[in-house]
């Protein structure tokens, strides 16, 4: 049985529109049988953190196309994406790109 | 699993791959490289000379900011000084916050900021007086429409303003790619030819005009802001959800999923298109009103708000526009002859308004219908 994690939820680039915007959260996973991943993180986020549109930020099982995950500040995509197992007092940052700069 | 150890400094810890060459890098690695690209990018096209002065389309979102921030720090060694233009169109809710994130960043990097509204140079027709006049025909309001091609001509104006040899804008290589889907998707020929290379060397009289971010990926762009600590202004405009890019940036977005390659093939498929002989577009004129260049009797702008000033809105907009130059073809030419250069022309066959002027008209033309 995997042990509670404190871990860090961070939203940017207006992602944070969707979370009353409030771009920190210091959030606790209960403990569960099987480790905490991102895949389980985005659904421990839609049903506790998201206020509206979930379109808007997942897609699927997973974030919608254009909205970026760092992972203690490095790009998810080295670290497993979705599979990365999450660990105590771990930083996800959700960036979202999809506005006009 | 950790993540692997940069290949640039073997020191700390890569933060990204890179899309193109797969390498991994660290954060100060990577924003270094990001520059030194934009650095060659410059350079190798000799987009900005020696001496230029650079207007430097500034909206407080994150791709110019990105682009003040590399110029501002590649300044010195390209010798140019940059001045921050930014546009105010009149969106109230959006517009006015964006402002503000740019004054605060003109006053952070310490460079010239000037302003241009709609309001000012297009006689009252902000954008949301254009959304007003625009609403209720039942369908797409096209507000996006007006705003391309007014803002594109404000950019100038603000760039002559300050004495600008060259504009650059932070256009990144996915707004790149969405406009060639847009292009395609909408049957125009013409731009799609004349969309590709870095930039338009400014015919009648236009200042040059490059994108010094254009073969950067949107989602590098965005990293480099995060590692580089810039704050930048990151709302839609009110207006975003009506516009047809959106649904191309929808469809690019789930190509790049499946291959993240799209986005740079798709622009360098548009820079090799030839056009059949028939569908070349024809060598451009002046506009009969303000000058500018213009592949009709009236430039896309003057065209545009000669529709807003006679409540006919849709007028200038695509199958209506066949209309509005019928009419000018039967009236006749004004009492200018086409190509005088003369602004705030007074064309007495059309019974509207009086014409907006579109600035001090003095030497020659400005950016004409060749919008990204």
């Amino acid at each position: 049985m995997a042990a509670p994690l404190s871990v860090e939820v961070e939203f940017g680039g207006g992602a944070e529109l969707l979370f009353d915007g409030i771009k920190k959260h210091q959030v606790i996973l209960p403990g569960r049988e099987e480790p905490w991943d991102i895949r389980n993180l985005l659904v421990w986020i839609k049903k506790n953190l998201l206020k509206e549109q979930p379109e808007l930020f997942l897609l699927g099982d997973s974030v919608r196309p254009g909205i970026l995950v760092l992972i203690n500040d490095a790009d998810w995509e080295l670290l497993g994406e979705l599979d990365y197992q999450l660990q105590d007092q771990d930083s996800v940052l959700f960036i979202s790109t999809l506005h006009g700069g | 699993m950790p993540a692997p150890t940069c290949a640039s400094c073997q020191a700390a810890r890569a933060a990204l791959r890179r899309p193109r060459s797969g390498q991994a890098l660290c954060g100060a690695c990577f924003c270094a490289a990001f520059e030194a690209e934009v650095l060659h990018t410059v350079q190798r096209g000799r987009l900005l000379p020696p001496g230029a002065v650079v207007a430097v389309g500034a909206s407080g979102g994150k791709d110019s900011t990105v682009l003040a921030h590399v110029l501002r720090a590649l300044a010195p060694r390209l010798d140019i000084t940059l001045h921050l233009v930014a546009v105010d169109e009149g969106i109230s809710g959006y517009r006015d916050a964006a402002l503000a994130a740019v004054r605060s960043q003109a006053a952070s990097w310490e460079l010239p900021l000037t302003i241009v509204a709609y309001a000012d140079l297009f006689g009252g027709w902000t954008m949301d007086a254009v959304a007003r006049s625009t609403a209720g025909s039942g369908r797409s309001r096209s507000c996006c429409t007006f705003c391309g091609v007014l803002r594109r001509r404000a950019l100038e104006e603000g760039a002559r303003r300050v004495g600008a040899t060259h504009i650059v804008t932070g256009h990144n290589a996915d707004d790149m790619a969405e406009t060639v889907l847009m292009n395609f998707l909408r049957g125009d020929a013409g731009r799609l030819a004349r969309g590709g290379g870095l930039g338009s060397a400014g015919e009648g009289g236009a200042l040059p005009r490059c994108r010094p971010l254009q073969l950067a990926s949107q989602k590098e762009v965005v990293l480099y802001a995060h590692f580089r600590r810039l704050r930048y202004f990151s709302r839609e405009c009110s207006f975003a959800p009506e516009a047809f890019r959106g649904h191309a940036r929808q469809l690019l977005k789930l190509l790049e999923a499946a291959r993240p390659s799209a986005v740079l093939d798709l622009v360098h498929s548009a820079e090799r298109l030839a056009l059949v002989p028939a569908a070349r577009p024809p060598r451009p004129g002046t506009c009969s009103r303000c000058g500018a260049l213009a592949s009709r009797a009236l430039c896309q702008a003057c065209a545009l708000l000669d529709g807003l000033n006679r409540g006919r809105p849709r007028l200038a907009i695509g199958k209506g526009r066949r209309g509005l130059d019928e009419e000018l073809e039967d009236a006749g030419p004004g009492p200018e002859s086409r190509g005088s250069g003369s602004a705030a022309a007074e064309s007495k066959a059309i019974p509207a308004a009086p014409p907006v002027p579109l600035g001090t008209g003095e030497g020659g033309g400005r950016a004409g219908a060749w919008e990204l």
